[in-house]
């Protein structure tokens, strides 16, 4: 059996299951986030009272955070209620930033567990070994009610990366490579096991990021057999014990696809598709208006030191905007004690609250019609990010902040 | 569950993903009624007001990708769709549309075969899809039984709350 096969059987006391097979898994972590007051509905209207385990379930507001509105203020109020009258020991307020950073922060994800939390991010937690998938309000209130839901066990597709990629060569530049290959839809209802030496090597940054952007090729879940990085990062963290799953020698594929990154450059996807990936360097010369670094693909400690490095004692060029997000307060508090936030704002970037931000096109630095932003977030949808007449490249954090120094779209190997 | 739904088509591309069925700048509203006139904004804001209910969507390949919006099925059932038939689905959107009791039908080459406007017939059951116009069959997939399951309850809280024992 796969690792993930492994989760399942045990999470719904089976010895094994099989491709296919409809199980009915108990959930270690729900996670809700602000988006979704539509979950606290559902869950009174099939008669939930009260969360099945109020250590295993918690809301962090991210996408509105702080609020905006009045009515998404009103969002977070109702929250809060339920989560005071639930008793839930966990509670990530407006202070604490976006749900995939927060939680393996907190030590909420741990290798073998299985997270549900109404994302479709929620992928990202395969780089902890963990089963983790986003889900609907509705399927969340199920949850909450009961602590089980019901899962196909997915086909398994391996993508082996091979090799160390060049200076200035990012995981952000490898997953949009992958997704420029395997495509939108390349792996719907499947589940991507990343395997080979770049991965077996990756620090904790780096393979959060590739698992985060799985999605996009419509993965049900990602995974990632757990390094010594990872051990190291949650053995200080995890509020359980756990157990590392692995998989069998004699585990088949449904696909496998091998890349070597050895000679990978810089890679951006044009609008208005994620899957619409290329070199950079084929990339026409184009204007920026905006650059964005933050959300839970690109808002770590090691993308704002990237963007820092790149930037450090330069000036934007007037009428160019770089939006810095950390993603979590904890990655803020970081990039504070080592200098890179102040950095960044000396150079011209504009600080906001950890949180999504603009990756969403609900609140602080939307774009307006015309607007072409490049961005280390993860959607290039039409209209992702504000208006559906602007248009947004994705790209690493180093990228990011290379073009906006210049104002076009830049190869940061050029400054590094 | 209806077994039989006739309605008149309306057809989208591939790739049609959450942010296109309902942007992310209508995500703080909560009435439904609401929540359905901005369907399919992304796509063309002219779609929800000219929508007339019971009519279906047709669309490509890797329809409802994206995020786990539930806003995005909820915009549909408001906007007054019967059923979406595509290529094949995202995921959640999957999930999503069959726990509110939307009807999905997965039937290759749909959107090349249907023009906007031809009125289809299309079995739940048996997952086929007639063109009343050329009176082609298409064939679409059958549910498979977990879904058939809660569409056949009319959704996943019916369900829900005979298990817990609340009267409506
Ligand atoms: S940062 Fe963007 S992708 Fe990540 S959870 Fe927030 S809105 Fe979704």
């Amino acid at each position: 059996m796969h690792a993930i096969e492994k989760i399942l059987a045990k999470a719904s006391g089976k010895d094994r299951v099989t491709t296919g097979e409809i199980v009915n898994a108990k959930v270690d972590f729900a996670e809700i986030n602000d988006l979704y007051l539509q979950t606290v509905y559902s869950f009174r209207e099939m008669g939930g009272k009260k969360v099945w385990d109020p250590d295993r379930v918690a809301f962090v507001f991210d996408h509105y955070a702080p609020a905006p509105t009045i009515k998404s203020a009103k969002i977070h109020q109702e929250m809060r209620a339920f989560a005071r009258e639930n008793n839930l020991t966990y509670h990530f307020d407006i202070n604490c930033g976006v749900c995939h950073q927060v939680m393996p922060e907190r030590g909420l994800i741990y290798p073998g567990m299985i997270i549900v939390a109404t994302d479709s991010h929620t992928t990202t937690h395969g780089a902890f070994g963990a089963f983790g998938t986003g889900v609907g309000a509705t399927d969340m209130a199920t949850v909450l009610i009961s602590g089980e839901l019901w899962f196909r066990v997915p086909e398994i597709i391996e993508v082996r990366i091979e090799g160390t990629p060049p200076k200035g060569v990012y995981p952000k530049d490898v997953i949009l490579h992958i997704l420029g290959q395997i495509k939108a839809d390349g792996a719907v209802y499947k589940a991507i096991d990343f395997t080979g030496s770049y991965v077996e090597q990756l620090d904790v940054a780096g393979r959060m990021t590739i698992c985060n952007m799985a999605v996009e090729m419509g993965a049900k879940t990602a995974y990632m057999q757990p390094n010594q990085k990872v051990l190291d990062y949650v053995a200080k963290r995890a509020v359980r014990p756990f157990e590392v799953q692995y998989t069998d020698d004699d585990f088949a594929y449904s696909e496998s696809y091998v890349f070597d990154v050895s000679a990978l450059s810089p890679q951006v996807a044009v609008p208005h598709s994620v899957d619409h990936v290329r070199p950079l360097e084929t990339v026409e010369k184009v204007r920026v208006d905006q650059g964005f670094i933050g959300s839970c693909t690109g808002g770590r400690e090691e993308d704002i030191a990237v963007a820092a490095q790149i930037l450090k004692g330069k000036k934007l060029p007037p009428y160019v905007r770089l939006v810095v997000i950390p993603a979590s307060t904890e990655v803020m508090q970081v990039c504070l004690e080592k200098g890179y936030l102040q950095t960044l704002i000396e150079a011209g970037a504009t600080l906001s609250t950890p949180g999504c931000g603009p990756c969403l096109g609900a609140h602080e630095g939307v774009l307006a019609p015309g607007e072409v932003c490049i961005t280390a977030s993860n959607r290039n949808f039409p209209g992702r990010m504000g208006s559906t007449e602007a248009e947004i490249y994705l790209a690493s954090p180093a990228t990011v902040a290379a073009s906006v120094l210049n104002g076009y779209l830049t190869d940061p190997r050029t400054l590094l | 569950m209806q077994k039989t739904i006739i309605g008149q088509a309306i057809v989208l591309g591939d790739n049609i993903d959450t942010d296109q069925i309902y942007p992310g700048r209508y995500l703080e509203l909560v009435d439904p009624k609401e929540i359905g006139r901005h369907c399919l904004a992304g796509v063309d804001p002219e779609i929800a007001p000219n929508f007339k209910p019971g009519d279906i969507v047709v669309a490509g390949k890797n329809f409802g990708c994206g995020s786990s919006r539930e806003h995005a099925a909820i915009a549909l059932i408001n906007m007054g769709a019967s059923l979406v038939l595509a290529e094949s689905f995202a995921r959640i959107f999957f999930r999503n549309a069959i726990n509110l009791g939307l009807p999905l039908v997965i039937c290759p080459g749909i959107s090349q075969k249907v023009k906007a406007g031809q009125t289809l017939e299309v079995d739940l059951e048996q997952g086929t899809v007639k063109i009343q116009e050329t009176g082609e069959i298409l064939a679409g997939e059958k549910l498979g039984e977990q879904a058939a399951k809660i569409l056949a309850a009319g959704g996943i809280k019916p369900l829900f709350r005979a298990k817990m024992g609340v009267k409506e």
